[in-house]
């Protein structure tokens, strides 16, 4: 039985569908991302679990019990909100003391407890302080330690790290998920950013229009996408469209418009349709000098393309191209820069062929 | 560059002065003519506490002080318990059927011709048949002001944060409570600022006020109208400088309310 069991559930706003019939399991001690564009339900469902939202249908199954239509004040699950929503008016310690006095703690116990957080959250010192002569991240740190201070069955974190800067956010990141493992909490976490999600998640929920496209690992989720849209909003992606026109030895044939006969290793799941979608991340797309054909990985490939470099993009760590393929395809490539000096680099208009191998090619059916 | 900007702010300040001469300087007149010792308004006769201690041994004109000040306080505290759950209603409310209507109506006291509400309020006291004095007038200014109280509270709600209310809810307070302990102490000081505002509005009502009050009864303003009728005494210089450094008091606590309530925070109430 998992911790949370969401069954069924669907919430309307007017003529607006926000959740769409969506059914997902949580398990005990999982961090749990729910990733998706704008306006995809994400928060809603969030809400739902928070209790700011009653759902139209469906029920939410926590430790067995619905708690559907249970107020907010009455649930044991935590939120910590975008803007955090600290109370002006109250210092750092009444903030985190504010569930706790709620809750009828005796007043030594309080001070105990407001006294353990602050020291996870690493914010001694500052508990006279009122919100407004915080910084950004002290702020986060104190809505972290106020809704984790009644140590709820799960706490629900709405892009708690969107106000911070990046590298306090790649820190804090770090943090969150050392805290959650110490504490062994249920965490549930709402992104938009998928880089977020894929660091700190041990699974990810991707969401489109109110409904769960896939749920996987971070891994699972880039190079098992469940449909074309999932490859294309998480990472980059090259994407040929074709006609199934063989199979043997566990290798599908797909001859594609933009690319010409592509062949693939056939997926687990028999492919049922005709006409496929074969995706290829750009840095499983190598490239090699055309005049070095005699390389060896280069001739082992089955599927190589010649083309000429139409866009080079320098990121740093990587160099990211546009390859203009004699039959007018374009392919990015991504290619990891392993060595300080360019004397490898490929230039612009120079002519090479990219290739990538059987494995590397996901079939989509949808 | 700089130059200019200096020529510039040369005009702006004779502008400035003008402008608060304009405005300022009858009241400074009156001010320094309530110390006058003469008996004749407009002739100086040297510095004297005279009239101000005429004033004070005027039962008349003292009981029509005592009037207004009860009526402003407790239309004030009326309006401004109206007034809040109105901006409550209106800032946080679901929205119920006739909501763009209700605050329509709310604010007709704003643009209504003063004599207009007047006028409607002594008919319908007329109907009643209610003996009209000092509740009739406390109604009718309680109707007049609590609209500006709904204003300036209204707008101190739109701009508080909803989620201060869903972590309030969220850590276990059930909506009331989450009401009392956190948005409460964030809208006190708009409270505070509409009550002041709406104690002013009635001190200086003179429309409504002789519309609705009776015999027997008169609010100061309207005893300093029928007094200067008769031509001015310069014991209501003395009058009119009390009212002014009472309602400048008002107003400047009123503004210290308002812009500790933007402020937010400093409004510290214990738990």
């Amino acid at each position: 039985m998992p911790l949370l069991r969401i069954e069924g559930v669907t919430k309307r706003f007017g003529n607006f569908t926000a959740v769409n019939q969506l059914s997902l399991d949580i398990r005990a001690g999982e961090f749990f991302a729910l990733l998706g564009p704008s306006g995809c339900g994400k928060t809603t469902l969030l809400r739902m679990l928070a209790g700011f939202e009653t759902p139209d249908e469906g029920r939410l199954l926590l430790a067995g019990r619905d708690i559907a239509q249970v107020m907010p004040h009455e649930r044991p699950v935590n939120m910590m909100f975008q803007n955090y929503a600290l109370f002006p008016h109250l210092s750092v310690r009444d903030n985190i003391a504010f569930g706790l006095r709620r809750a009828g703690m005796a007043r030594g116990e309080i001070a105990a407890r407001v006294a353990e957080m602050v020291a996870l959250v690493k914010l001694e010192g500052m508990e006279k302080r009122k919100p407004d002569q915080l910084s950004g991240g002290q702020r986060q740190r104190v809505a972290l330690a106020r809704s984790l201070a009644r140590r709820p069955q799960v706490l629900l974190l709405d892009e708690p790290l969107a106000a911070l800067d990046k590298k306090l956010r790649e820190s804090t990141q770090a943090e969150l998920m050392e805290l959650q493992r110490r504490l062994g909490m249920t965490f549930i976490i709402v992104t938009h950013d998928q880089e977020e999600a894929m660091t700190m998640a041990s699974r990810i929920g991707v969401m489109d229009t109110g409904r769960l496209a896939q749920v996987a690992t971070p891994r699972d989720l880039y190079e098992a996408p469940a449909s074309r849209w999932v490859a294309e909003f998480v990472g980059d992606v090259n994407l040929f469209e074709g006609q199934v026109i063989s199979r043997e030895q566990g290798r599908l044939k797909v001859t594609t418009r933009e690319a010409g006969i592509i062949t693939v290793t056939e997926p687990r799941q028999p492919v049922t349709k005709e006409i496929v979608t074969v995706a290829i991340r750009p840095e499983k797309i190598k490239l090699s000098r055309r005049g070095l054909a005699s390389s060896a990985d280069a001739l082992q490939a089955i599927n190589r393309f010649e083309g000429e470099v139409a866009e080079i993009n320098y990121l740093g760590g990587l160099t990211a191209y546009r390859i203009r393929l004699d039959n007018g395809a374009v392919v990015r490539s991504v290619m990891a820069n392993t060595a300080r000096l360019d004397v490898d680099g490929y230039g612009s208009s120079e002519r090479v062929a990219a290739w990538f191998a059987p494995d590397d090619g996901v079939v989509l059916e949808q | 560059m700089a130059h200019t900007v200096n020529r510039l702010s040369r005009f702006n300040m004779t502008a400035l002065a003008l402008g608060l001469a304009f405005l300022y300087l009858p009241i400074v007149i009156l001010v320094i003519f309530s110390f006058n010792a003469s008996r004749l308004v407009n002739v100086w006769g040297g510095w004297s506490l005279r009239w101000y201690i005429e004033f004070f041994n005027d039962r008349a004109m003292l009981e029509a002080a005592w009037m207004s000040l009860r009526v402003a306080a407790v239309s004030a505290t009326f309006a401004t318990l109206l007034g809040t759950l109105a901006a409550i209603g209106l800032a946080r409310g679901e929205r119920f059927a006739g909501r763009a209507l209700f605050s329509g109506m709310l604010y007709s006291p704003l643009v209504m011709p003063e004599v207009i509400s007047g006028l409607s309020l002594l008919l319908l006291f007329v109907a009643l048949n209610a003996e009209r004095g000092f509740w009739t007038v406390t109604i009718a200014h309680t109707t007049l002001t609590m609209c500006f109280v709904t204003v300036v509270v209204q707008s101190r709600l739109a701009s508080l944060d909803r989620s201060l209310e869903e972590a309030a809810m969220d850590l276990g307070c059930n909506p009331v409570k989450a009401f009392l302990m956190v948005t409460l102490p964030l809208i006190i000081p708009a409270i505070v600022a509409g009550w002041m505002l709406a104690f002013t509005l009635s001190l200086d009502d003179v429309v409504i006020a002789s519309f609705t009050t009776g015999p027997g009864s008169a609010t100061l303003p309207i005893r300093i109208y029928s007094e200067v009728r008769l031509g001015v005494k310069p014991e209501i210089n003395a009058i009119c400088t009390l009212v002014i450094a009472l309602i400048a008091m008002l107003i400047v606590a009123a503004s210290f309310a308002s812009k500790l309530s933007s402020s937010q925070g400093e409004s510290a109430a214990p738990l």
